[in-house]
């Protein structure tokens, strides 16, 4: 069992020096305790005490990389059940899956999907991460073959195939790019686990239960293997969402150290309706899924997913931002309307929705206030007239438009007229209070 | 080390709210533990789809979704059936929009009269939402509630500014009443409060915490609906136990993500809209949704199936 928070304490240097950023040592080994500080900040500790302590002060749910380079994908190290609570830190990695037995035009399709399937959204690039390669054929050329093609896309890959036999020639051509070895089960786990650590690669661990894979995983770490993925076998919805519920509660409530890894879901396998599949990665996109398996990546399917990803794994201790910038929406021309409003990605995401709305094409001036909506941005001294002025300036908007005319939200009516003394070439015109009477307002405006 | 399944358990329950006019009821709520935890609590209702009828034809809709109803968009009585008979829908949310003082502006009582055509039309339980004007809504719900004595519906949306006249209405004619906050848990808290402070039984109450899609705000209504549902369930706050109610599907498609046709790199059109919707009502499922606003059949019924596997 984990060490507690006054074990650890008592092997501290008890110096009190703040160096490692918290006032006390204590608050330190509190800190260690619940894996939310890393024992390095501490620059007294003995290298012996370190050895001693690193397995108290290890994280709940452990970092596991799969791949090498730029491409590599970071799973686990997650602190917290709900995102509320603080935020989900590594994003789970998104694989295709293609199979020896499929014909060479469906690989080549499939394949092909990574590269296509990429989207960029709000300042993000948003794509899948790994190549699931599976062998049905149980031809060891064969898989050999597509494990090599799989390779020339240079994602990282899940090896798939219950065979040692099988994994190890994969592993002949593959094992340098670190793919990640599926699975040892309770028929082959010890041939597997000798695999991953003669090639030094991460390993699933394959049960039908949580009671199975706790022990199968106890037996590989015997075996000297530390970075594991977890399958708890459950193929539905309503299963995963039970087992991944338990792995992370148990990680993190009861620091049960067999369950302390990310998990891997494999929604390809669970339904043949593809709306019931990109749903089953939804879920388990929410709750908890590290590694999530999907049969193909169109892109009517491979869209919502993303956004899905980078809405849950958005910190919501940092409000989202769009750039600084002028947004033109419909194609607005020289007479068209403009609009100053934040740059809190949801009050862009409002205005820039209802200006649309509206059908009358106009400029939106977002100002950069570090992500807030616009009353906590003035309450803030950050969207008053004083920047507003240089803003309105720099932004370039003059080029755009010949007239001088522009429209503030109406919840900061109370600038405007500041606002005309910092920009005395320009009309202040107050909008409406709130986004939803934007397209009632523009048409009036503009009747 | 064996493992043991880490079951939490949970001093507070969700409430159930009965919704439609006797014989034909339907309850909502009554959890008492986390979405589709049934291994540690219970679910004793599953979730409900109430599909949207306009009261005008809608002048925004994209071809997607405009199509399944498009011989229907003119007439209020006959979309509601549709929905109803063909479209599996289990709630019907009416939405008065033509009353908008800054669209068509209808009369209140002209507008309740299409309410009183459409709940003698269909079996289902309805809600009706005024267009969002405060002022408007005041008096609009009022006739609205009236009208509709007997059938239980829910009114809404009921707003910090003008739940007084809303939660009297639903009071005198006893229907349930939907309280519509801006995705703040204190702020839906507190209207919950302010409206049982008024003698609305807190059985007659659901939460609205705003409606958000998919890549547009999703998270931040997906997180304040887990905190209400963790206080209800773990701090037992008696002023946060009211079901919640989600109403997604208008903003689901005004996403350009949803309603764009003419983007090949986003692959197929209908397909895509019909998954944004699909997975936003997901995602409110998983959050503790009881009642989702929806518009496309397909994804309407794309949910109920999953409605079915979570609940087994």
């Amino acid at each position: 069992m984990a060490l507690t928070g006054l074990d650890i304490y008592k092997k501290l240097p008890q110096k009190n020096c703040g160096e490692c950023g918290v006032p006390t040592c204590l608050a330190f080994a509190m800190k260690l305790a619940m894996g939310k500080a890393q024992l390095d900040a501490c620059p007294y500790v003995s290298e012996e005490t370190k050895a001693e302590l690193s397995e108290a002060s290890a994280p709940p749910i452990r970092l596991v990389t799969i791949g090498v380079g730029d491409k590599a994908l970071k799973i686990g190290e997650e602190a917290v059940l709900f995102r509320h609570e603080k935020t989900f830190y590594h994003q789970p990695g998104f694989a295709v899956l293609v199979d020896d037995g499929m014909s060479e035009s469906e690989i080549g399709e499939k394949l092909a999907q990574l590269k296509s399937s990429q989207f960029e959204r709000v300042g993000q690039f948003l794509r899948a991460d790994l190549v699931a390669v599976k062998s049905s054929s149980n031809d060891s050329a064969k898989f050999v073959e597509l494990v090599k093609k799989a390779m020339g896309t240079e994602f990282p890959l899940v090896l798939i195939t219950d065979n040692s036999e099988m994994m190890k020639a994969a592993l002949s051509v593959c094992a340098k790019t670190k793919p990640l070895i599926y699975a040892a089960n309770e028929g082959n786990f010890e041939q597997m686990a000798a695999l991953a650590k003669e090639e030094n690669c991460p390993l699933a661990v394959a049960a039908k239960d949580l009671n199975i894979l706790s022990e199968l995983v106890e037996k590989v770490t015997a075996q000297g293997i530390k970075d594991i993925v977890l399958d708890p076998g459950s193929r539905n919805i309503k299963d995963s969402l039970r087992d991944a519920t338990f792995i992370r509660r148990a990680a993190l409530k009861k620091k049960f150290k067999p369950l302390g890894y990310p998990i891997i879901t494999f929604p390809c396998e669970m339904y043949d309706d593809p709306y019931m599949e990109a749903v089953a990665a939804g879920v388990g996109i929410m709750k908890y899924a590290g590694i999530i398996v999907l049969s193909d990546l169109e892109a009517w399917k491979a869209l919502p997913l993303y956004v899905l990803r980078q809405n849950i794994y958005t910190d919501p201790q940092k409000p989202m931002q769009v750039e600084e910038g002028i947004y033109p929406i419909g194609e607005p021309d020289e007479d068209s309307p403009v609009l100053l409003t934040t740059n809190f990605s949801l009050t862009y995401f409002t205005v820039s929705g209802e200006v649309e709305a509206s059908k009358i094409p106009s400029w939106i001036c977002i100002m950069d206030v570090e992500g807030l909506s616009v009353l906590t941005a003035w309450g803030a001294g950050k969207f008053v007239p004083e920047s507003i002025g240089p803003f309105m300036k720099r932004c370039g908007i003059t080029d755009k438009v010949k007239h001088r005319k522009l429209i503030i939200p109406g919840c900061v009516a109370q600038i405007s007229g500041e606002l005309e003394e910092e920009l005395p070439d320009w009309k202040i015109e107050v909008g409406p209070r709130e986004a939803g009477d934007i397209p009632a307002y523009l048409k009036s405006r503009s009747a | 080390m064996a493992f043991q399944a880490p079951v939490d358990t949970y001093q507070g329950k969700i409430r159930e709210v009965v919704v439609g006019k006797e014989g034909n009821q339907v309850a909502v709520g009554g959890e008492t533990t986390l979405p589709f935890h049934f291994f540690e609590g219970e679910m004793p209702k599953k979730p409900i789809i109430a599909m949207e009828v306009y009261d005008v034809a809608p002048d925004n809709w994209s071809s997607v979704v405009l199509e399944p109803f498009k011989d229907v968009l003119n007439d209020p009585v006959a979309w509601a059936k549709k929905c109803q008979d063909e479209y599996g829908a289990e709630m019907i949310s009416l939405r008065l929009i033509s009353t908008d003082p800054n669209g068509e502006n209808r009369d209140s009582a002209k507008a309740a009269e299409t309410v009183k055509a459409v709940i003698e039309a269909v079996s289902i339980p309805i809600c009706i939402y005024g267009s969002g004007n405060i002022e408007k809504d005041g008096e609009l719900l009022k006739k609205v509630a009236e009208v509709a004595e007997g059938h239980k519906v829910i009114l809404g949306p009921s707003q910090e500014d003008n739940y007084k006249q809303i939660t009297a209405a639903a009071i005198g004619y006893k229907h349930n009443v939907s309280g519509l906050s801006p995705i703040d848990v204190n702020m839906a808290k507190q209207l919950n409060i302010l409206m049982t402070q008024l003698g609305l039984d807190a059985d007659h109450l659901v939460m609205d915490p705003s409606g958000a899609a998919l890549g547009y705000g999703l998270e931040y209504v997906y997180s304040i609906m887990e905190r209400l549902r963790l206080a209800a369930l773990q701090q037992n706050d008696e002023m946060t136990q009211m079901p919640m109610f989600c109403d997604f599907g208008r903003e689901v498609w005004k996403a350009k993500e949803a309603k764009t046709e003419d983007e090949p790199s986003w692959g197929d059109p209908e397909k895509r809209g019909i998954l944004w919707e699909f997975m936003t009502a997901a995602s409110m499922l998983i959050a503790g949704g009881d009642i989702l606003v929806m518009r496309h059949p397909e994804a309407v019924k794309l949910t109920k199936k999953l409605i079915d596997e979570l609940m087994g």
